[in-house]
């Protein structure tokens, strides 16, 4: 099944606030091997002027990938999320994301193409805070693998 | 320029925690049966577990937890990861493109497993100078 290209452009509505948590932040570097103590350490990450501390460059996934949830299960998209590969990411950032962010998504389409039996789909995310500061752009192209 | 090379050992163990804490529980990550079944050799490792690590290595070179400004790749090749004590490796190089007058630096990033590219056109842009 090929996705449907009248979707480009489409911008889905603003998702519920993640409340961005410490721990949490803690919790994702550790679990990337990042000891650098502004993830872990309030203080440290105020001696860099940020509030709180600050998550690794690719923690907005954790906020992103949930929020691809509403592109990926509309079904009139066409996605089969067992056949979906990642094929391109990208993180643009206006500031770090720190703990107590309330992070809200936009959701846009930007390309939808079918090309030799396999979709491909490109989303980009603008991610702000509740209050409406921008705060990263995260761009994620998927691939779903045709039959066979 | 070029930047000190960073291995980093990737096992079984990594990619349970990296689930847990990415909330991705996506089996081809964790289950050899549901990995095989859809045609790959194994479990593999996130892309973005990938992604994490090289963008690790990325602060640690700029030397703050905050100086990444702009980070993207594309996943070429995954991360076998065997299901024993020592898993495998992913070795990260990093070459300078461009350093502007406003502080940032550009690079040009290789990341490999085994000796094969698992990311192409990775690039990122660090902040150097405050």
């Amino acid at each position: 099944m090929s996705l449907d290209p009248s979707f480009v452009g489409r911008t889905y509505p603003p998702t519920a606030p993640y409340q961005v948590g410490r721990e949490k932040i803690r919790e994702f570097a550790s679990a990337i091997g990042a000891t650098d103590a502004a993830h872990h350490d309030p203080e440290a990450a105020r001696a860099l002027g940020h509030p709180d501390v600050v998550a690794p460059p690719t923690f907005p996934v954790v906020v992103t990938m949930a929020a691809s949830q509403q592109i990926i299960e509309d079904p009139a998209l066409g996605v089969d999320y067992s056949r979906v590969v990642h094929g391109d990411q990208r993180f643009a950032y206006t500031r770090p994301v720190v703990a107590g962010d309330e992070l809200v998504c936009v959701n846009v389409i930007e390309d939808v193409s079918n090309r030799g039996g396999h979709g491909f789909l490109t989303t980009r995310t603008e991610v702000s805070t509740a209050a409406g500061e921008p705060v990263v752009t995260v761009w994620s192209k998927i691939v779903v693998r045709g039959e066979g | 320029m070029e930047l000190p090379a960073r291995t980093f050992r990737v096992t079984r163990a990594d990619l349970v925690r990296y689930a847990g804490a990415s909330g991705d529980f996506n089996p081809i990550h964790w289950s050899d049966r549901v990995a095989t079944k859809v045609g790959l050799p194994g479990v593999i490792a996130h892309g973005m577990f990938t992604m994490a690590l090289v963008g690790r290595a990325l602060a640690e070179w700029a030397g703050a937890a905050d100086a990444v400004v702009d980070y993207n790749v594309r996943f070429t090749r995954p991360v076998v990861v065997p299901d024993d004590d020592e898993g495998t490796e992913v070795e990260v190089t990093a070459v300078v493109r461009e350093v502007t007058e406003d502080g940032l630096t550009r690079l040009d990033v290789t990341a490999t497993c085994l000796g094969e590219k698992v990311l192409s056109q990775a690039r990122a842009t660090v902040r150097t100078a405050r």
